[in-house]
């Protein structure tokens, strides 16, 4: 108790009080029995703006217990402003260890992206959520989008997508890309890359998506069927990369561009920041990539 | 005959006020049935109730299913019923706002129903809306245009293709010509008046507009404080009305 | 063999709600047969209730009582009593009508009013088209005016589309009321013979005529409709 009453420096452990932890983990309990399923809940206001993943620290502070290792990412990156300001948060209301290494962290809350190493049992994903409801500009009222979820009536996705191949000649959606989970409802997966959408199905790991201003909570639990949905004759495709990462070479990561200077000149890097440094560490270069040394850091 | 859809002594009370009051017929395949009567007699009081979109107080409406059980729509679970309102039936919208998903090209409003009930190929689901485009008139260069393109008299076609496409056997029609120039509906009515002949359909159309219940309908059932007044043929009733309301309605017609 | 149309006791009245309630009576115990292949006529002056007795066997006017039953050789059905489906049924198969005045929907050309009259009756399309084709040639419509809906046509031209679509169908029963009224002698020569086509065939006809001439050639027989006059009340 020593240790974490010197952390607390006047908080509850994780900031909010224990019973609305009870009221959001009946929620995430609620949500991983029923895949894919929009949980209500009664959102608290947080001491930062909505926008700021609100919905993802409420739910990392409902199950964060004084011995799990936390990482938080914003777009891939541990050093986006975003992520630093949510880790120390959490360090300074929970007192737990933080970490940047995907495999060390036992809870990893998440802005718009899936870490590239593959996620473990004991691990859970938190996903910030902008907006939960997938049907949401295609019906705008939620008593009816509640209803189509209710009787599972998805043609309205497929217009979506419809849409898209109409104007496009193919499925333009690059983030946010709907899915089918575990056969029955469909689902936002929060702005992730679809990249990242084959990394959800059958994931080891837990995954809990929450939404702070929409008030709502969802889950995949692990070894479920993620599906993203698509048409026979247009199936789903993940993005792929024509080049390799500039700094560490790696061919089958989710790639930034980056800008270098005002005339024009780019470079694609890895948006998994921990991963490009650990290959980097490893000894794989790319085109643009130096040796990593203490002295770079 | 084996009607599709029989009302039983339908009503349906608005606290004191009277929706509509024990309104019955039987409805066969192929027909179409006209309901007429001034605003606030119970027309889309007895649509909404026909339809399933409101309860009856008391009374019931009994559908025959295309496997051939006939079923009070009130037994129906609401997913069998929405199941049956997006394939068995259509609804036309006086406006097209409401019967039309405005942000959606022409192809994808067309295509909704097929995606409703499970088709997942994109090339027969585009396929399909263009032979429907062609079928109600609208060029099918505009199949990527949205219904915000397009003029009042397109839109309700439009709603028609989007409507027929999984070959319903009953189609809703509220004021379907309403707020159209005369040009504009004598188009339409024709475009729907072969469609309803071709494709079998039956039809409970709704209008104030006696010269349009003439040109689509079998029969006419004339509404008067949510009661049905009079009923029949409908040249019969629009040439030789038996109640002094309908001789009122029919008599205040202008003639062009 | 049973007569095409039986009409026994037939009355007709109109109740003017809008107008005190007056009860204006048209004709009464109206009793007369029409048999397959004939052509009977229905005599008497304007206003005497020729053309009450047409409409009332069409079911367009509802009789105040008797009865009108019409015979397919099948089942035979009172029309006064008929549900709108058994009528709309006999309209389809049996009972076609030549009104005085053609009223369709505007912009619809010519040969398609016919065509659908026909594919109504039971034509397939195709058969349908020829049939309309040929009436129309045999009415003296020029050819050019097929394709025009007929709201621009002259008088003459409207009646003889009207004639085409009547007689478009293969119906037993045909009721003519007034159908060469604006016709010139060419063409009445044309609806006559098309008459007679039809009565060779078997189909039985009721009309109204105006054209002595006319009434003359295709009457086989002429019922004077002042017969059935009703008895006036007389304000005291």
């Amino acid at each position: 108790m020593s240790r974490t009453a010197e952390n607390y420096r006047g908080y509850n452990f994780a900031y909010l009080d224990e019973q609305t932890k009870r009221m959001i983990r009946r929620a995430i309990l609620k949500a991983i029995a029923i895949p894919g399923y929009q949980v209500p809940f009664a959102s608290r206001e947080m001491p930062m703006p909505y926008g700021w993943g609100t919905g993802g620290v409420q739910v990392t502070a409902a199950i964060l217990g004084p011995s799990d290792v936390l990482k938080v990412i914003d777009q891939g990156a541990d050093d986006t402003t975003n992520a630093v300001s949510i880790r120390q948060f959490f360090e300074k209301t929970a007192g737990v260890e933080t970490t940047t290494e995907t495999g060390k962290a036992s809870v990893i809350q998440t802005r718009h992206r899936i870490p590239e190493a593959k996620l473990q049992a004991n691990q859970v994903l938190v996903y910030q959520v902008p907006i939960p409801e997938p049907l949401r500009f295609l019906e705008p009222r939620e008593t009816e989008t509640r209803t189509l979820h209710a009787l599972a009536e998805y043609g309205l996705m497929h217009v979506r997508l419809y849409e898209d191949i109409a104007q496009h000649g193919h499925i333009a959606k690059t983030y946010a890309y709907p899915v089918l989970v575990a056969d029955r409802y469909v689902m936002d997966p929060s702005p992730i890359p679809k990249f990242d959408n084959p990394k959800m199905h059958e994931s080891a790991a837990l995954q809990l998506f929450g939404a702070g201003r929409e008030k709502r909570i969802y889950a995949v639990p692990p070894h479920t069927k993620v599906v993203s949905l698509d048409f026979e004759d247009h199936p789903f495709e993940a993005t792929k990369f024509e080049q390799p990462c500039a700094l560490c070479g790696a061919k089958d990561s989710y790639l930034d561009e980056v800008i270098t200077d005002d005339r024009g000149g780019r470079m694609f890097v890895c948006s998994d920041t921990h991963h490009c440094e650990t290959r980097r560490c490893e000894g794989h270069l790319g085109p643009l990539g130096m040796p990593v040394t203490e002295a770079a850091e | 005959m084996n009607p599709l859809l029989v009302a039983e002594g339908l009503s349906k009370f608005y606290g004191a006020r009277i929706g509509c009051r024990d309104v019955r017929f039987a409805l066969e395949p192929g027909e179409v049935l006209a309901i007429v009567g001034e605003s606030g007699s119970g027309k889309t009081t007895l649509l909404n109730l026909l339809s399933g979109q409101l309860a009856p107080d008391s009374g019931a409406v009994r559908y025959r299913l295309r496997d051939g059980r006939t079923k009070n729509l009130l037994d129906l679970s609401e997913a069998e019923r929405r199941l049956l309102a997006r394939t068995d039936w259509g609804f036309v919208h006086q406006d097209a706002r409401n019967g039309l998903r405005m942000g959606v090209s022409a192809g994808g409003n067309i295509g909704e129903r097929l995606m409703g009930v499970g088709d997942r190929h994109y090339g027969r689901i585009r396929e399909n809306a263009m032979a429907w485009l062609g079928r109600v008139e609208i060029d099918t260069g505009r199949i990527d245009d949205k219904p915000t393109q397009f003029s009042g008299g397109m839109r309700q076609r439009l709603q028609i293709a989007r409507n027929l496409v999984t070959h319903p056997r009953l189609v809703f029609m509220d004021e379907p010509t309403g707020g159209l120039d005369v040009s504009v509906q004598a188009r339409l009515l024709d475009l729907i008046r072969g469609l309803v002949a071709d494709l079998g359909l039956a039809v409970v159309l709704v209008t104030h507009d006696l010269a349009v219940a003439r040109l689509l309908s079998h029969r006419i059932l004339v509404m008067k404080d949510g009661h049905v007044i009079e009923a029949g043929l409908t040249d019969r009733v629009l040439d030789d009305p038996q109640e002094a309301y309908t001789q009122l309605l029919v008599s205040s017609v202008l003639a062009a | 063999m049973n007569p095409v149309l039986q009409v026994s006791g037939l009355s007709k009245a109109f109740h003017l709600h809008l107008h005190g309630g007056t009860r204006l009576p048209v004709v009464e115990g109206v009793d007369f047969v029409v048999h397959q292949g004939e052509c009977v006529v229905l005599g008497g002056p304007s206003g005497a209730g020729k053309s009450s007795i047409l409409k009332a066997i069409y079911g367009n006017y509802l009789a105040s009582s008797g009865a009108i039953i019409l015979d397919d050789g099948e089942a035979p059905v009172d029309v006064v009593t008929a549900s709108p489906g058994a009528i709309i049924a006999l309209r389809r198969h049996m009972m076609g009508y030549v009104s005085q005045f053609l009223r369709v929907i505007p912009r619809v050309p010519a040969i398609e009013i016919v065509a659908e009259a026909a594919r109504a009756s039971g034509f397939s399309p195709d058969e349908a088209g020829g049939r309309a084709g040929r009436l129309l040639a045999h009415l003296n419509l020029p050819e050019r005016l097929w394709n025009l809906p007929p709201a621009t046509f002259s008088g003459g031209e409207q009646q003889r589309v009207n004639i085409a679509r009547g007689f478009a169908g293969d119906h037993r029963f045909l009721i003519l009321d007034e159908p060469t009224a604006s016709l010139d002698a060419a063409n009445r020569e044309a609806v006559i013979a098309l008459i007679a086509e039809r009565k060779a065939v078997g189909t039985a006809f009721l009309g109204i005529f105006h054209d002595a001439e006319v009434r003359e050639r295709v009457a086989d027989r002429t019922i004077d409709v002042t017969r059935f006059s009703p008895v006036r009340e007389i304000a005291a």
